[in-house]
């Protein structure tokens, strides 16, 4: 069975990406999902984002399971 | 009516809810405030913080009132257009609460004036509009053991947190450079000027930043201390996040207020990629100055050779894995046009982070050659 990450997105990534929540496939840990979401969305390569597993900012590489919520969070600077 | 009336009577609705009452009143009567920007962040806060009685509020902004700001900077009227937004926010806000401190400062934060300022008030509300600015309240704020109250926007979305708090003796809450260590590529990141922001979203999250820093004072509910909020002004939607502290935060911010002082956050954040690239003039002068390595990143033996300067030569190629035996504070690389030489500036600020100051000559050798 296909294991798929659900991904919510803040910021320019969701102008990116066209919309508020991505899924990706496949994916073991946090480090190859960034490298799949690099893949399919380029535009996303040289953005910084903050990396939230299960509502947690995440300081290292982090195992996912199809449970797992992730979110992205580009820092905003506008006041 | 004497003042101790005119005072139970302001305050009266909000001394009435026993979570905050008389004593809570006197907390925040006792407390200094600084607010950093009179945009629309802290538009929305100081009217709140005024009218709750903060005893001492205090505002710098060394911005004018423009047009463009009116749909979401409300303390201002198209009167006020071309006027300090410092001073013409504080003499409103002396007329809605005329019992309290009000100060304004028409000045630009630096680093020269922001350790000294900042001392002198309990919290910190950064309502600034670019990472240069955040950067540098954030580290003020970690030397100075202040509390910071975050807020920023961009287009519908927000972020609010409450950080750098005392926990107990040794130990504070999570600071901005936790969430984001080092300043992201300006390219990335439009500030409302290019990007737009919704008239309201700075209003929602200025009063969110005045709730955090009433509750904060006054002891009273949670705040969000080691979290950070997101709000979404089209779908209403709240997402908290808990926040834990980076391995290298303490690395990053200045060790004391000598190194603060010297600190280039422009350099460091909003210029940081974008002008990498100087001219010819630029490059000259440069290469004059002490402490400056030029590195010529072409391959060996590529035409024209150089024997105008001395230079070092490492390939782009070999730019990443050589960059630990450069020790100059500034490095300027070039190559024959300016392209290969734009990537290696890019790759040695990706490793030397705000360590190094580090430039690209525009146009390349050939340009520089056809100049001189």
């Amino acid at each position: 069975m296909i294991m798929r990450v659900e991904i919510i997105l803040f910021g320019q990534l969701t102008d990116i990406a066209g919309s508020n929540t991505i899924a990706v496939d496949d994916v073991q840990n946090s480090d190859e999902l960034v490298t799949a979401i690099n893949k399919l969305y380029p535009a996303m390569a040289g953005i910084k984002y903050i990396v939230a597993v299960d509502k947690k900012t995440i300081q290292t590489n982090t195992i996912l399971n199809e449970k797992t919520m992730v979110a992205l969070l580009p820092p905003f600077s506008g006041g | 009516m004497s003042k101790h009336n005119t005072l139970y009577e302001r305050y009266s609705r909000q001394v009435l809810l026993k979570e905050f009452g008389e004593a809570g009143q006197q907390k925040l009567l006792q407390s200094k405030v600084l607010m950093i920007g009179a945009g629309g962040l802290g538009c929305a806060a100081l009217p709140y913080l005024t009218a709750a009685g903060i005893g001492n509020i205090a505002i710098i902004d060394d911005d004018i009132i423009a047009l463009h700001n009116l749909h979401r900077q409300v303390l201002f009227s198209v009167n006020d257009i071309g006027l300090s937004k410092a001073l013409r926010a504080a003499s409103v806000l002396r007329e809605l609460n005329p019992e309290i401190i009000i100060e304004a400062f028409n000045e630009r934060l630096t680093v020269k004036n922001a350790l000294a300022l900042l001392d002198r008030y309990d919290v910190i509300i950064d309502g600034t509009d670019n990472f240069s600015a955040r950067y540098m309240i954030n580290d003020a704020c970690v030397l100075l053991n202040r509390p910071l109250i975050y807020g920023a926007v961009s287009k519908f979305e927000g972020q609010v947190a409450v950080f750098n708090c005392s926990i107990n003796e040794n130990e504070r809450s999570v600071n901005y450079r936790d969430l984001f260590p080092q300043p992201t590529v300006d390219a990335e990141i439009a500030n409302c000027a290019q990007t737009g922001v919704f008239g309201v979203l700075p209003g929602i999250i200025g009063n969110m930043q005045a709730n955090e820093t009433i509750k904060l004072l006054t002891g009273i509910g949670t705040v969000l201390i080691n979290k950070l909020l997101t709000y979404n002004a089209l779908n209403n939607s709240l997402f908290e996040l808990a926040l834990m502290a980076g391995k290298e935060t303490r690395n990053l911010i200045p060790p004391n207020a000598a190194a603060f002082e010297q600190m280039d956050y422009d350099w460091l954040c909003a210029v940081r990629y974008s002008s990498f690239e100087i001219n010819s003039k630029k490059f000259d002068e440069l290469r004059a100055g002490t402490n400056v390595a030029v590195i010529d990143v072409r391959e060996y033996g590529e035409m024209p050779a150089v024997d105008e300067f001395n230079y070092i030569h490492i390939p782009l190629a070999e730019i990443a894995e050589k960059s630990a035996t450069i020790n100059n504070d500034t490095i300027i690389v070039f190559c024959q046009s300016g392209n290969r030489s734009l990537q290696a500036a890019k790759l040695l600020a990706d490793t030397f982070g705000n360590t190094k100051k580090i430039f690209s000559l525009a146009g390349g050798i050939l340009q520089w050659k056809h100049q001189s």
